[in-house]
């Protein structure tokens, strides 16, 4: 449903700082994928979701989303069946405004002129109760007065608010504390199942990368190394992927950030 | 000073203070909502005059209003197209807006630096006519004016509620999620200066008529002079719903105005309005800063007051 054939950037090319940081990269993610995707730092990762989102657009390739061809379309326009979680729990929402508006802009539809209603508002508390963290008692509340991990579950509900096609998460729970960071992990694996979301997700955690979804890429250089599913992905272990990374990277798999238990 | 003084006094302020909280409406949609300072404020705001001042002479007063908001707009659109679509960065944009409206305001003008409203029918004489024999008619410039204030901040207090008001709101404050909303942030952000650059083309226009004159520098040193109105409003309605805090404006803009008149009593030049205007913006701005780096100064002089126990 995703397919990305020969993507291609560089960035400052022609200087001294070029960097290839998509080298000529083809992927075809299945409808229903839940894609994790591992590497070392500047493999590549987080430039493959910003190529994928349209933050920039690509040297050379082409996207195309259900047969449709998404290369040249703009970010914003592509936000309508993208979705797309950061590390920092701080960019998914307007910190000025309150938990209420920043759903209402979310949940999209109503036209230009369409105001917040009373269902609207009954919708907003439903889905925002499923989060179990108390925040629709709080609807009024500017969402700068949020705790980073309600923000980030806050985020997660608005970038699934209408399901998206593929959901991108670029290490989303990474800046969290361990059992905020559970909890987002845990509300992310319901609401991907539950809308059955096609789902790619980075991660630095080798542990959640082979246990969460049916998919794991390994990415090198702007290059996918290593793709592994089914059976083959069951019996894997953190050993094998880095014994996986040495012999296909010729070096060590080494992440400031990894997490090899 | 007397009583009635201070009432004629705080009329006058009120009247000015009432056009001036225009302007400072403009600013809350561009400065507070959309985080952007329109530096074309000022020269919007004689184009505004200019517009409306030719249209009255012209014999149709109050086709003067629509024809300076359509202008404004315009204005509005222009510096908006810079700084979305064709990469110049927002302050500059303005910047160079402002000057170029030099040009167009004396074009419009026929090339006279001043106007003379005196003999024509204006908005203000107008209204006079209207309510001569009610027992309004001693205050039909202030019903003008305060007529034209609640306009257009019912017309804010609706309108930052909708999906697209929501949107230019959530412009200034994370543009990255008004992009994943599918919004773009570009035509946010022109609707926005659209909006603002009309009302402070109103804002002018009105002026303009009340005083009867135009002159080429009627809107100098106006976008400070609203930036400090609408940081004093802020003051008080910091943190209060929207239609409150547009009311905060007027209620700025009479502050200022009425610290103004009695700073003038005071025997103050009326040349100092706009050093006053600048202390203002400059005080507002930086005092909650000033304020944490001397928390900071006490506590360095605690940590070295401190140093000497660990070093005996």
């Amino acid at each position: 449903m995703l397919e990305l054939h020969d993507l291609t950037k560089t960035f400052n090319p022609g200087t001294a700082d070029a960097k290839l940081a998509l080298d000529h990269l083809s992927l075809e993610v299945r409808d229903g994928d839940f894609i994790s995707i591992i590497g070392a730092n500047g493999a590549g990762k987080s430039t493959l979701f910003n190529a994928i989102c349209g933050s920039f657009f690509t040297d050379v390739g082409n996207i195309l989303l259900d047969g449709e061809d998404i290369t040249m379309v703009p970010e914003h326009r592509r936000a309508r069946v993208i979705g797309r979680l950061f590390q920092d729990p701080m960019r998914g929402s307007a910190p000025d405004m309150s938990i209420e508006e920043n759903l209402a802009l979310a949940s999209g539809g109503r036209g230009w002129l369409g105001r917040v209603g009373r269902a609207d508002r009954r919708a907003f508390r439903d889905r925002l109760a499923l989060l179990g963290m108390g925040l629709e008692d709080r609807m009024r509340q500017p969402v700068g007065l949020l705790s980073g991990g309600q923000r980030q579950a806050l985020t997660l509900l608005m970038a699934t608010y209408r399901p998206p096609k593929v959901l991108l998460l670029d290490e989303h729970t990474a800046a969290l504390d361990p059992g905020t960071a559970e909890k987002v992990l845990t509300l992310t694996r319901q609401i991907v199942a539950q809308d059955h979301l096609t789902c790619l997700m980075i991660t630095h955690n080798m542990q959640s990368a082979l246990e969460l979804g049916n998919r794991t890429i390994m990415m090198h250089q702007g290059r996918v190394i290593y793709d592994v599913e089914g059976e083959e992905r069951k019996s894997l272990t953190i050993r094998d992927l880095t014994d996986r990374f040495r012999t296909a990277a010729g070096r060590e798999l080494n992440n400031d950030r990894m997490l090899l238990s | 000073m007397s009583l009635t003084d201070i009432l004629s006094m705080s009329q006058t302020s009120l009247e000015l203070g009432l056009v001036a909280s225009l302007t400072v409406l403009a600013l809350f949609l561009s400065y507070s909502m959309l985080n952007v300072c329109d530096l074309s404020t000022d020269g919007c705001y004689t184009l505004g005059a200019v517009v409306g001042a030719v249209v009255a002479l012209s014999g149709h007063p109050w086709l003067s209003i629509p024809a300076a908001m359509g202008a404004g707009m315009l204005s509005g659109l222009v510096t908006a197209v810079l700084q979305t679509r064709m990469g110049v960065q927002s302050l500059l944009a303005g910047i160079v807006v402002n000057t170029g409206l030099y040009s167009v305001n004396m074009a419009i003008s026929g090339n006279k630096a001043q106007l003379n409203l005196n003999k024509i029918p204006t908005v203000f004489s107008m209204a006079k006519d209207l309510l001569k024999d009610t027992p309004l008619g001693a205050y039909s410039k202030l019903l003008v004016l305060a007529l034209a204030a609640l306009l257009v901040i019912l017309f804010l207090s609706f309108f930052l509620k909708t999906r697209l008001g929501l949107a230019i709101h959530a412009t200034g404050s994370n543009a990255d999620m008004v992009r994943s909303s599918s919004i773009n942030p570009a035509f946010t952000t022109t609707v926005g200066l659209c909006i603002s650059n009309s009302f402070t083309a109103l804002s002018g226009c009105l002026m303009a008529q009340q005083q009867k004159s135009f002159d080429i520098n009627i809107g100098s040193g106006m976008l400070t002079v609203a930036l400090a109105s609408l940081l004093i409003g802020g003051i008080f309605t910091a943190r209060r719903s929207i239609p409150v805090r547009a009311l905060g404006c007027v209620l700025g803009a009479f502050i200022f105005r009425m610290v103004y008149a009695i700073a003038l009593r005071m025997n103050m030049p009326a040349f100092m309005l706009k050093a006053v205007s600048s202390a203002i913006v400059v005080l507002a701005i930086s005092g909650p800063y000033l304020v944490a780096q001397g928390k900071l100064l006490r506590r360095r002089m605690a940590a070295r007051r401190e140093r000497g126990r660990f070093h005996a």
